[in-house]
């Protein structure tokens, strides 16, 4: 689901090895910090006694060294570790949502040239794309799994349709807004060399409207995700993370630090995919600086 | 060189929707190679004027004929280069890039494109910045690459619609000079709009007074100060003759329609 | 309202109105030519009978679950005012925070709903208005901040040449310049909201809750009832939408980039 559905172009000015190595630094200092603030909430939590708003036991906040430490222990007396578990789910659900993203990307794509070329295609369909995303998707899954399943459509992609539709919304709409973005001006000069629509698509509005995108990806590749682990859920899909997670939820007290470990896999999994698309943009990106769209 | 005029413009009036009457029975003709200045008040409609020579906008009544043909045709037939007053480049192009637009549209090959774009550069001035960006370049560089877009496939009609109004007095007297180098080696014929007096007089072989709301032509001025141009040009008694009779004829603005020669 | 007015809502909205009639008509009419299973995707006809059939547990459903989500969205978008507010008025602190915020909008949220349910109780609403909370911190929290950073700073030269204070910049410039951004974070916000409760109820929750009520009809094949929750869980997020759009235009109508699209 897109949590800001609208972006603005931010800037895309590429950084060098020091600029790299800050950042990775803050990063390592955001860890530990965090890492620091868990421990410190649990260990005063549990001498105090807090039991607003949560419980502050080994239950409800295992240790993160606890979490950490799970990945190494077998999920079956004798068998893989969990890691080797947690690997081959997260490598499905990233495939799910990786097709996701390349359908959502395309047809988002493809409804925003549409939509741009036609006041009234706008006027007609806009609402509905944007009602579209208040349907909620986990509900809708199952009969998305099902249905799809009996046309002979393997559940993985099923899966990956669900997330799709998350993706293409936030594509669709950036990439629409940034069609739309070229000035009057602009547009006059291409008047002026008498140039047929689809020159002025491909040499004026889709160029302009490549940061929009941009914005646009980023936000998809969470989304993505989430779709795919959503789209797990309900159908219970055991190869995935959806499906760990909500086996490791209903053996929550005997094993706590294995939910958690699953969401730490799958915040790496969509950091991962979100910090691609930024280095992309960094790649293709080569705009004024301050550039304000 | 054929005798047909490059612009005759005749009986045009131009109505707005909110029923503003932008320009009025303007009757113009424009000989090829002139320079043409159209200076008046805010509002005679001298932008609306260019953009109908340029088949931008559609006029209410009357006829516009570019090159001995309708203004819709010489615009489909790339007739003439546009300059507007932002420079309007796209940041996402090169120098040379922007510049090669146009001819990517007419579907020139890559070859003659960067042979074009060459000759461009050296006759705008910007050599060595072939691979720079818009951003990287000053206000009247800018205009300066603007410039050169305009002329990449040689058209016999320039329109310039206050191509230097957004820049400062020096640099602005600076590309008047070099305007009149590059109008002089391409032999075009430009009409220029401008708020100006000093640089309508001192770039055109005629300038078209007009009057505000509505838009006419007021009065005709006629520059016979000698070709070519240079800086002392501009203090020269008859320079200052000309400006003063263009400042009262645009003061006069719509009482007769008269031309000096 | 003038005739004219009218007049053009009219034909603004004819198009939208027109896709909606054919849209259901081609519902119905797709789902008996190719024979869709009933249990995948019933007629419009059949949902809308469920609805009025089942309108009393579905209103009260609905209700309970938007309450969840009126909760988060409170809860949530007001600590993304909040630190945004924060982030605004001491600068190196937001710099320093806003890449950790944008890397924890990247985390499936998701993921951490059955956390959510463990911690508060499964039962206990609060459970779902975390979930729906932190959906809804983000967006407000970036777009609330970028309204309040994003000043041309001409408008704040001129107070400073008032000698204007920091305070009185803020309550004067920055944070009526921040409304249309905040807006639309909130517009957002109530989106996601709705949805965070459903996922919320997903993993477990009263059967008075709307997406307990979904999940349920679903497990019992009885699916008319699931999609007629479906259609009140979007409804609800629609009108949700609408309320907030509405506060929008209320209090930003002088902002002249709430204009219609640029057309060709």
């Amino acid at each position: 689901m897109a949590s800001i559905a609208i972006e603005q172009p931010g800037r895309a000015r590429v950084g060098e090895a020091t600029h790299a190595a800050k950042r990775a630094g803050l990063v390592v200092v955001g860890v530990a910090v965090f890492w620091g603030l868990w421990e410190a909430y649990r260990w005063i939590g549990e001498t105090l006694g807090i039991t607003w708003p949560f419980r502050v036991d080994a239950t409800n906040m295992p240790h993160i060294h606890d979490m950490l430490a799970a990945f190494n222990k077998p999920l079956q007396p004798g068998g893989p570790t969990l890691l080797h578990y947690e690997w081959h789910w997260a490598l499905f659900t990233a495939k799910e949502a990786l097709l996701g993203f390349v359908l959502g990307a395309l047809i988002g794509f493809g409804l925003a040239v549409l939509l741009a070329h036609s006041r009234i295609l706008r006027r007609g369909l806009l609402p509905y794309i944007v009602i579209s995303q208040t349907v909620p998707i986990l509900a809708v899954a199952p009969m998305v799994v099902v249905g799809l399943g009996t046309k002979g459509v393997t559940p993985w992609i099923s899966v990956a349709v669900i997330a799709t539709f998350l993706t293409f919304f936030p594509v669709a709409m950036n990439t629409l807004r940034g069609l739309l973005s070229p000035d009057p001006r602009s547009l006059e000069l291409m008047r002026s060399y008498a140039a047929d629509r689809r020159s002025v698509l491909w040499k004026l509005r889709v160029p302009a409207s490549l940061p929009f995108v941009f914005s646009a990806l980023k936000l998809s590749a969470t989304a993505c995700v989430i779709g795919a682990i959503i789209g797990e859920t309900p159908a219970s899909i055991q190869d995935g993370l959806g499906g760990a997670i909500v086996n490791f939820n209903q053996y929550y007290s005997t094993g706590p630090e294995r939910l958690w470990a699953t969401n730490i896999v799958c915040a790496v999994l969509g950091l991962v995919f979100f910090t691609a698309i930024v280095v992309a943009e960094r790649l293709v990106l080569h705009r004024a600086p301050e550039h304000v769209a | 060189m054929n005798d047909r005029p490059a612009v005759a413009i005749s009986g045009l009036t131009k109505q707005f929707k909110a029923g503003v009457t932008a320009l009025s029975g303007i009757d113009l003709e424009v000989q090829p190679r002139e320079f043409i200045s159209l200076i008046g008040p805010s509002g005679c409609g001298k932008s609306t004027l260019l953009r109908i020579i340029g088949d931008l906008i559609e006029p209410s009544a009357g006829t516009v004929e570019v090159n001995g043909k309708p203004a819709h045709r010489a615009r489909l037939d790339h007739d003439y280069g546009i300059v507007f007053q932002e420079a309007v480049l796209y940041d996402w192009r090169t120098v040379s890039k922007n510049i090669a637009l146009p001819l990517e549209l007419l579907r020139w090959s890559r070859e003659k494109r960067s042979a074009r774009v060459k000759e461009l550069l050296d006759l705008v001035e910007l050599e060595g910045f072939e691979d720079h960006h818009p951003w990287q370049l000053s206000g009247g560089m800018q205009q300066r690459v603007a410039i050169a877009r305009a002329l990449s496939f040689d058209p016999a009609l320039l329109l310039m619609d206050e191509p230097f109004g957004a820049l400062d007095e020096m640099t602005r007297e600076r590309l008047n000079l070099e305007l009149l180098r590059i109008w002089d080696a391409s032999g075009s014929t430009i009409v220029f709009v401008t708020h100006s007096i000093p640089e309508a007089v001192f770039l055109s072989t005629r300038v078209v007074v007009m009057s505000a709301r509505p838009g006419r032509v007021a009065g005709l001025v006629e520059v016979d100060l000698p070709q070519p141009r240079t800086a002392r040009t501009r203090e020269e008694p008859r320079f200052f003759e000309l400006v003063t009779e263009v400042r009262e004829r645009l003061a006069a603005g719509g009482a007769e329609l008269e031309v000096t020669a | 309202m003038s005739w004219a007015v009218v007049q053009r809502r009219v034909v603004d909205w004819a198009p939208a109105v027109a896709v909606f009639v054919l849209g259901i008509a081609a519902w119905q009419g797709l789902v008996a030519a190719f024979n869709v299973q009933e249990f995948l995707l019933p007629k419009p006809t059949v949902i809308a009978q469920t609805f009025w059939d089942e309108r009393s547990s579905l209103w009260h459903a609905g209700i309970y679950t938007f309450k969840e989500a009126l909760g988060g969205f409170a809860l949530g978008s007001s600590l993304g005012i909040a630190v945004a507010l924060v982030f605004a008025a001491f600068r190196p602190l937001g710099t320093a925070f806003i890449p950790f915020a944008v890397a924890a909008s990247a985390i499936p949220i998701i993921a951490f709903a059955p956390i959510f349910n463990n911690w508060f109780g499964l039962l206990n609403p609060f459970s779902k208005m975390a979930i729906a909370a932190v959906l809804c911190f983000f967006p407000v929290l970036v777009n609330t901040l970028r309204g309040l950073t994003s000043v041309d700073p001409r408008a704040i030269e001129l107070m400073r040449s008032y000698a204007a204070g920091r305070v009185s910049i803020f309550r004067r410039v920055r944070i009526p310049a921040s409304l249309p951004h905040m807006f639309a974070g909130l517009k957002i916000a109530s989106v996601l909201s709705m949805i965070g409760a459903i996922v919320g109820e997903y993993f477990g929750g009263p059967i008075t809750a709307l997406g307990v009520l979904i999940l349920n009809a679903s497990a019992y094949t009885n699916f008319p009832v699931a999609w007629a929750g479906i259609v009140v869980a979007s409804a609800f997020g629609i009108l949700f939408y609408g309320v907030v759009a509405l506060a929008e235009r209320l209090t930003t109508s002088w902002d002249p980039s709430r204009r219609d699209f640029h057309t060709e």
